[in-house]
């Protein structure tokens, strides 16, 4: 199994592959989209109540309101990984917790609580983006990618 | 002294004279409490870092087991000990503190049935008069250098199994009063190409099945001669498989021998997932739970299987699949 020619797996391993498959109890898929669907449509019902408050109160424009409210979200996600509730949460909610900036927040905070025992220069620093660094670095390239396209056809 | 393949028995039967065990909360909360020596409340031991408990949990369940034997530091020769973590630290900072002479392990899961195994053997060939052996896990710890971050919200699949935090030590003597060893086999490596990480259970079952097959045939005793037959930390999954494994070999077990430490030490409504895993569960449910059960009476023969995983972060990440082990120590106790 070490190399790649072998990655074509034995027909006694195939065999029990099948075998303990028929075993193992399936990652319940519907309920998973579902919880996600509702708690990840709850998680931006929530920041659109946030970006209406800062409209309202404090002659933010539709455009400008974005980044205060993903702040006070960041926030509030930060302040509950760091109480270890957001963990327990994301077990019932999946995808609806990972995929808003909740779930980013989530990401970052996790690491650099995890790491604090090294120290904050080779600990928190090294490792805060540990989950959150291929985030920013595949939406760097993807946008870069996108932008390309963008302009080529924007020559033509 | 070896017996068939890789089996060794052990005529002078050498005796397990007091263990000590030592768990954090989460276990302390499981139906098992009574059996645990010391539960902590503070998933840190009031230490500065996860690793440091780990390494405390195993110096504790040292210190209560050299003196429910009632003897001194001193008189133990050897300790034999391992972990889950880089470089099995934990039990080579314990050993430090100790300061016996030791030797390190490294059976992943496995390693509290590899130090019994191999502790028994040193008394048997009177290598040693006393020593101890042991494991320990943590769950931070551990989940902090195999998983994500402890806080990290990413959702587990049902087959993911919680580690243990937990220490366990057995005291092994020439001859006494306690349970005692009769034979054990030594697993090998068996790797059926599963490479999720979050189904061990999966991955480790033909170990255990590999690992008792070879013990009945070796030794030539079928599943009836033990009144309990335990796997380290197969989980709900991996037990489940492993039953129906040995019926296809034409081993069955009966179901009401055939168990897990890891679906023993936490009650059905902890959030574990498939049951519990990591090096401590074998040792704190065998030395815990198991042994007092067998002190009580309940129990006469029990056969400990301890599974481990021998993958590591990055073998995961470079794809490749996991390989596992399991080891096999039969105990006796007759009052």
């Amino acid at each position: 199994m070490s190399n790649k020619q072998k990655k074509k797996l034995t027909p006694v391993q195939q065999e029990y592959q099948a075998f303990a498959k028929a075993r193992e109890p399936k990652r319940p898929v519907l309920t998973n989209v579902l919880r996600a669907f509702l708690v990840g449509g709850f998680i931006c019902l929530i920041g659109q109540g946030i970006a209406d408050f800062f409209i309202w109160n404090f002659e933010f424009t539709e455009k400008t309101a974005g980044n205060p409210t993903v702040a006070v979200l960041i926030l509030v996600s930060v302040i509950l990984t760091s109480l270890g509730v957001y963990d327990h949460f994301a077990q019932w909610a999946g995808a609806g917790t990972a995929v808003p900036v909740t779930g980013f927040a989530n990401s970052i905070a996790s690491a650099a609580i995890e790491h604090r025992t090294e120290g904050y220069v080779l600990g928190v620093g090294g490792n805060m983006f540990k989950l959150a660094g291929s985030v920013i670095v595949f939406g760097t390239v993807a946008a870069f990618v996108v932008a390309l396209i963008k302009t080529l056809l924007g020559g033509v | 002294m070896l017996k068939g393949h890789q089996s060794w028995v052990f005529p002078s039967k050498p005796t397990i004279l007091s263990t000590g065990t030592v768990v954090g909360p989460f276990e302390g909360r499981g139906p098992l409490a009574e059996d645990f020596d010391i539960i902590h409340g503070d998933l840190w031991l009031g230490q500065d870092s996860y690793e440091k408990a780990e390494k405390k949990m195993l110096e504790e369940a040292c210190e209560v087991a050299i003196k429910k034997a009632g003897l001194q530091k001193q008189d133990i020769q050897f300790f034999l000990g391992g972990d889950l973590l880089n470089q099995i630290t934990s039990s080579s900072f314990a050993a430090r503190t100790i300061a016996t002479p030791y030797l390190g392990l490294f059976g992943a899961c496995s390693t509290s049935m590899e130090g019994l195994a191999l502790g028994a053997l040193l008394l048997e060939s009177k290598a040693a008069k006393y020593l101890v052996c042991g494991t320990a896990s943590h769950n931070a710890a551990v989940e902090k250098q195999f998983r994500y971050p402890t806080e990290y919200g990413a959702q587990k699949p049902p087959t993911a199994q919680w580690t243990v935090t937990g220490a366990g030590i057995a005291l092994l003597g020439p001859q006494g009063k306690g349970p005692k060893i009769i034979s054990a086999t030594i697993g090998r490596v068996i790797d059926m190409g599963i490479s999720d990480p979050f189904n061990m259970g999966s991955a480790m079952a033909p170990a255990a099945v590999d690992t008792l097959t070879a013990h009945f045939r070796d030794l030539d005793v079928s599943p009836g001669d033990y009144d309990m037959i335990a796997t380290g930390d197969l989980g709900r999954v991996g037990h489940q498989i492993a039953s129906d494994l040995l019926i296809k070999h034409n081993l069955e077990i009966p179901e009401e021998i055939f168990t897990d430490c890891g679906l023993m030490i936490y009650q059905p409504d902890q959030p574990v997932m498939a049951g519990g895993s990591g090096c401590g569960c074998s040792a704190v449910v065998g030395y815990g739970h198991i042994l007092n059960k067998m002190k009580k009476g309940e129990l006469k023969k029990v056969l400990l299987v301890a599974t481990g995983a021998l993958l590591s972060p990055l073998s995961y990440q470079q794809k490749e699949s996991i390989p596992c082990i399991a080891h096999a120590v039969a105990i006796e106790y007759i009052q």
